[in-house]
């Protein structure tokens, strides 16, 4: 058994480096498929960090009356962090959000003269929730909305910001679904259509050594026999594309960074091809490995009688 | 050793191969096979190496029903022959060496016994100081003795010949048949297809002759005679 496979491993090589012509199409063919593969995952990370951005842009802001307590918006605030539906709630105190209106208007001499003439402190705290989900910000509002009318004149939320933005919202959750749909849809049937456009040129490959395998048929080799080296040239296809592909992306995404920082977050492609370098490695020389086995697995098998 | 039952073969194109066919060889026979193109010589061949089925009849080889048997058991069966072809057929990304050797590693020799059984065989056959070159770099001649070298190194009982001298010159053609006869004189039954008259002539040994399909003469000592 041990020598059987030793022969066929040890077949499968040489035919590898005597066919260069024949190994040289079948590893470029693949180079394009893995790296289309490649691409798709990049284009996945940019889709998903893309809307991760976004979602993180997306939130319900609470306004409070003026007058109310603050120990009144923290237990408020406690309470939301309970709702299954929240991840995060930021509390922005009176003073922290006339801070921040200062610094917004900056530049605008007349709104601040405008707000030192008040005396007062004309803006309430606000609350920023960030729900888990975008489709799970009406079911927030919804309960926001019911505590403020349950309490009727003596609430202390002054307004909620979901239903101005309720269609923004509604129109950007539809959008990252469709896009998450529309995004794996694409990735398939271009994965599928590189991998048959390989497997095809395997298939060709092996087609021009259709007379041999008839012959080794003739001279009493089993189909494990026959098939182990065509099995061991595709994964060796597989491989040396796997590796070409790898390499290549280097400089691909070193050139893509700056255009790409933007989609994660100031980190760019570079930095998660070099930061998933592992699971890449898996992926590419996996996906290649396996095409290129099966590819020659089947090849061979139309030609065994 | 090889039997014959009332064997035919029509092709889906409904042209005849072979009609009601009956004919033995026994071991260590020496057998041509002679005709017109087309006449069902290679069907014939075909039909032992179990290449093509019979529409009708049986063909047997020792006792076995050659077409019973298993897919599984096909390489056992075939390593049981030794095939030679007018087109050499040598794999063309082994050196001679190599092709030889794929026959012995397909049985399941140690490499040991391929190294010195190889070695042997090239020597036999005239190729000692040719074993590493590859298909390309070898003559007509030389090609044709590295199959005859392939098809007798597992010892097989019979070597098919299929117009094995088709592509050689007159001085090839004597050797490759003087290779025959001495593997033949050696033990192995030896089934020989040609159209050289001059070969079937000088070998003075059993002929078939055959004509749209069917055997119209079969002589122990014959000539070639259409």
């Amino acid at each position: 058994m041990w020598v059987n496979t030793k022969r066929i491993f040890k077949a499968g090589f040489i035919a590898f480096c005597r066919n260069a012509f024949v190994s040289l199409s079948a590893v470029l063919i693949m180079v394009v498929t893995l790296f289309f593969i490649g691409c798709i995952i990049f284009s996945s990370a940019l889709l998903k960090s893309s809307l991760q951005t976004i979602r993180d842009k997306v939130d319900i802001n609470v306004y409070f009356v003026t007058n109310s307590q603050e120990s009144d918006v923290l237990l408020f605030k406690k309470t939301l962090e309970k709702m299954p539906e929240v991840s995060k709630v930021e509390y922005i105190s009176q003073d922290q959000a006339l801070d921040n209106f200062r610094k917004r208007h900056e530049n605008d001499q007349i709104t601040l003269q405008a707000l030192d003439e008040l005396g007062d402190n004309p803006l309430g705290a606000v609350l920023n929730v960030k729900a888990k989900e975008t489709s799970q910000y009406e079911s927030i509002a919804n309960f926001l909305n019911q505590q403020n009318l349950a309490q009727g004149d003596n609430s202390i939320i002054d307004k909620i910001n979901y239903y101005q933005n309720k269609d923004a919202i509604d129109r950007l959750t539809k959008l990252i679904d469709s896009g998450q749909k529309i995004g794996v849809v694409l990735a398939i049937i271009f994965a599928l259509i590189s991998i048959l456009i390989t497997f095809n040129t395997i298939r060709l490959a092996i087609f021009t050594a259709k007379d041999e395998i008839s012959v080794m048929q003739l001279v009493g080799a089993n189909h494990i026999y026959i098939r182990g080296p065509f099995m061991v040239g595709g994964i060796l296809y597989g491989l040396t594309a796997g590796i070409i592909t790898l390499i290549l992306f280097y400089p691909f995404t070193y050139w893509l960074n700056t255009y790409t920082e933007t989609f994660f977050a100031g980190d760019g492609i570079f930095t998660y091809y070099i930061h998933n370098f592992g699971q890449l490695f898996l992926i590419i020389i996996g996906s290649g490995i396996a095409i290129g086995a099966v590819s020659s697995f089947l090849a061979v098998r139309r030609h065994l009688n | 050793m090889i039997y014959f039952d009332n064997v035919s073969k029509i092709y889906d194109d409904d042209s005849v191969g072979l009609h009601g066919v009956t004919l033995k060889i026994e071991p260590k026979e020496f057998v041509s096979i002679v005709g017109h193109s087309g006449a069902g010589k290679t069907t014939l061949l075909k039909m032992i190496l179990a290449e093509e089925k019979p529409t009708e009849g049986k063909v047997f080889f020792e006792s076995t029903n050659i077409h019973d048997i298993r897919k599984k058991h096909m390489p056992d069966y075939r390593r049981h022959i030794g095939v030679i072809f007018q087109d050499f057929r040598l794999l063309p990304h082994k050196t001679a060496y190599e092709n030889i050797a794929f026959a012995m590693e397909v049985a399941g020799r140690d490499e040991e016994e391929i190294q010195a059984d190889v070695t042997h065989v090239l020597e036999l056959v005239g190729l000692g100081r040719k074993m590493w070159s590859f298909p390309h770099q070898l003559s007509g001649g030389e090609k044709q003795r590295v199959a005859i070298a392939r098809a007798i190194v597992n010892q097989p009982d019979l070597i098919i010949a299929d117009e094995p001298t088709g592509n050689l010159d007159p001085e090839n053609t004597f050797e490759v048949i003087q290779l025959f006869k001495k593997i033949n004189d050696l033990g192995t039954t030896v089934v020989l297809t040609t159209h050289n008259k001059g070969v079937i002539d000088s070998l003075n040994r059993r002929v078939i002759t055959m004509e749209g399909g069917k055997v119209v003469r079969d002589e122990v000592k014959g000539g070639y005679v259409l």
